[in-house]
């Protein structure tokens, strides 16, 4: 039965395998109302089995994903009610031109769907181009494509499976703009991306999966606190604020390079330093925190050791192991 | 997408679904589906080009003989409605299975290939109404093929040589409207054993998930079972083959009409055809949609 207050996504123990390969390994999800939902990984990491599960193209080989508390697995078409989006490139049917193609998927959707596709065609801008044949459209032009027939079921929860690959860089700034503003209006939005950058400006909270399991599962500003804060000095005699930095207690991995000093510290330590530079004569130019970026912390879960033996069950704080890893190590 | 912000999306207001669409919705859209690809033309083209092909030669060769084992092309000359009973018979044995098999091989895993399948499922349809739209869209086109391809030959056949009255296989002379209804009525119990044709392929097309591999499948079967008639001291099975069951259509054209042959074609097609269609329902329904 559908609830209510049920989540948009909430994934527990999701296995898929393909003979020896696991492809997803017990990946658990918590996608709630409202989230703009950032789906990170590495190519293989499964986060494409993973969506497929959720929208019911293939089947769990164990465990179990409910859309707003419905499994697609049990519940087919209707469990897609409020769902909408698509997996990998939009797919259509390149002989028929791309109106025909919404009307078609309309038609499918029922109730309705068809009175939208104007209104759908105007919004991703591909209205001058409805009557020519997809065969003939360009990549970017199929992705809006893909948007538009997920905007014709009106869904409260849109999945989408990397939608700026492949664009131009007008062309993903576009897209970023439409998600935000789908979100803005209440969308729930699941997003699968390799763009960190993107997944950074639009997304609230991320799972980060590696080798099919999800090492990271919270919010960004939390894994970004987590990842560990950095300063950044440039002073009149950096050679000397380096020194002075090392012999400071509670800073630590002081480094010089072209652009200043970089070292990691907790705030008390950073205004001893400042006062330390300010007795031994060295002017502060710019002191300012730096936090790690999603690009950092990504590859420090990624790429770090075993991700898949070191990866914490999914839940809404980091574990112990997580916060370990995302020290800095340099 | 920059002017996004000028024109808001109907996201405010939620729909509430009470229905999906019928199966009907589906299949009317797998027919503009078929309607929009080259393809579903080749094999219309196949089954319309031989009748006009054989009519013209016919026109223009000079003698006839009118001695051949066939009692209907003995009567080529005498009336254009032996045409379209000769074309069943050649065309029975090859092109309109080849037809048959050349959209019921494609409409899953051509579907498959392109990555298609994956945009309708996530749509507010079952698999089960996909593939029974799939399923009559198939049965759809052979039949229109059977009766497109009697059309022209029985047109051509008229336009040469007259709308007259035939003689059956007993020997009996049939007037020309009652002629003109038999060649349609024997072309309709042709479509058994060209719809289990069609089933297979169906099968074929939904496991293989490769439309080459489904459609020459489907012929590479037609074509041992053919053989297989062949084989001597194979003859217990033979009333049993597929193939044997094209010319079930044969006891329509006799005095008194020989309905055993029919319904033996009926039972015998029902037992390639219903597993056939089943199978392919199981895999259409359990199968990973992972392509594309």
């Amino acid at each position: 039965m559908s609830d209510a207050a049920a989540p948009p996504v909430r994934a527990r123990g999701l296995v898929k395998r393909y003979k020896e390969v696991l492809a997803v390994d017990h990946i658990d999800l918590n996608v709630c109302a409202g989230d703009v939902y950032g789906f990170l990984g590495p190519n293989g990491a499964g986060k494409t089995t993973t969506l497929r599960m959720a929208l019911g193209l293939i089947t769990p080989t164990e465990g179990s994903v409910e859309l707003f508390g419905r499994d697609p697995m049990r519940r087919g078409a209707r469990a897609l009610d409020g769902v909408a989006g698509f997996v990998e490139a939009p797919r259509f049917y390149p002989y028929l031109t791309g109106r025909k193609n919404l009307e078609l998927l309309a038609a499918l959707d029922g109730h309705g769907a068809a009175t939208r596709i104007d209104e759908v065609l105007g919004i991703v801008e591909l209205a001058p181009r409805a009557g020519h044949r997809v065969g003939g459209y360009s990549h970017g032009m199929r992705q809006r494509l893909g948007i538009a027939s997920a905007l014709l079921r009106q869904p409260q929860l849109l999945i989408l499976d990397e939608p700026a690959t492949g664009l131009d860089p007008a062309g993903m700034r576009d897209m970023r703009r439409l998600i935000r503003r789908l979100a803005d209006e209440g969308m729930t939005v699941l997003l699968s991306s390799h763009q960190l950058p993107e997944v950074q400006e639009l997304c609230d909270r991320v799972a980060i999966v590696d080798s099919g399991r999800v090492v990271y599962e919270g919010s960004l500003s939390d894994l970004r606190r987590q990842g560990g804060a950095g300063y950044r000095l440039r002073t009149t005699d950096d050679a000397r604020a380096l020194d002075l930095a090392r012999e400071q207690q509670g800073i630590d991995h002081a480094l010089a390079d072209d652009n200043g000093l970089g070292f990691q510290a907790d705030e008390r330590a950073v205004a001893a330093l400042s006062l330390a530079l300010g007795r031994a004569g060295v002017g502060i130019l710019t002191l300012a925190p730096e936090l790690a970026t999603l690009e950092d912390l990504f590859f420090r879960l990624t790429e770090d050791g075993d991700g898949a033996g070191q990866a914490p069950s999914a839940v809404d704080e980091p574990g112990a192991s997580d916060v370990e890893r995302l020290v800095p190590t340099r | 997408m920059s002017s996004v912000a000028a024109s808001p999306p109907a996201t405010a207001a939620r729909a509430v679904r009470t229905r999906g669409p019928s199966v009907a919705t589906v299949y009317r859209w797998e027919l503009r589906k078929l309607i929009s690809q080259k393809r579903t033309y080749l094999g219309f083209a196949l089954v319309v080009i031989l009748p006009i092909f054989f009519v013209v030669f016919q026109n223009v060769r000079q003698s006839h003989d009118r001695g051949g084992d066939n009692i209907f092309a003995a009567q080529i000359t005498q009336s254009g409605l032996a045409t379209p009973v000769l074309m069943l018979l050649f065309l029975s044995v090859f092109m309109l299975p080849l037809a048959a098999a050349l959209v019921a091989g494609d409409i899953v895993a051509a579907e498959d290939g392109n990555g298609t399948l994956k945009t309708i499922l996530t749509r507010s349809v079952n698999r089960g109404q996909v593939f029974g739209a799939k399923v009559l869209a198939a049965i759809t086109y052979a039949t229109i093929a059977v009766f497109l391809s009697a059309a022209v030959a029985t047109a051509a056949g008229v336009v040469s040589w007259g709308f007259k009255s035939v003689r059956t296989f007993s020997g009996t002379i049939v007037s020309a409207p009652e002629a003109l209804l038999l060649v349609f009525a024997s072309n309709g119990i042709y479509l058994i054993p060209l719809l289990t044709v069609a089933a297979i392929g169906v099968l074929l097309s939904t496991a293989t998930r490769n439309s080459a591999a489904a459609v020459v499948g489907t012929i590479g079967l037609v074509i041992f079972l053919f053989i297989l008639a062949q084989i001597p001291g194979l003859e217990g099975i033979r009333p049993y083959l597929l193939t044997e069951q094209f010319e079930n259509w044969h006891g329509l054209l006799r005095t008194p009409t020989d309905w055993a042959p029919i319904a033996h074609s009926a039972w015998v097609c029902a037992l390639y055809a219903l597993p056939a269609l089943f199978a392919a329902y199981l895999i259409f329904l359990r199968r990973d949609v992972a392509g594309g």
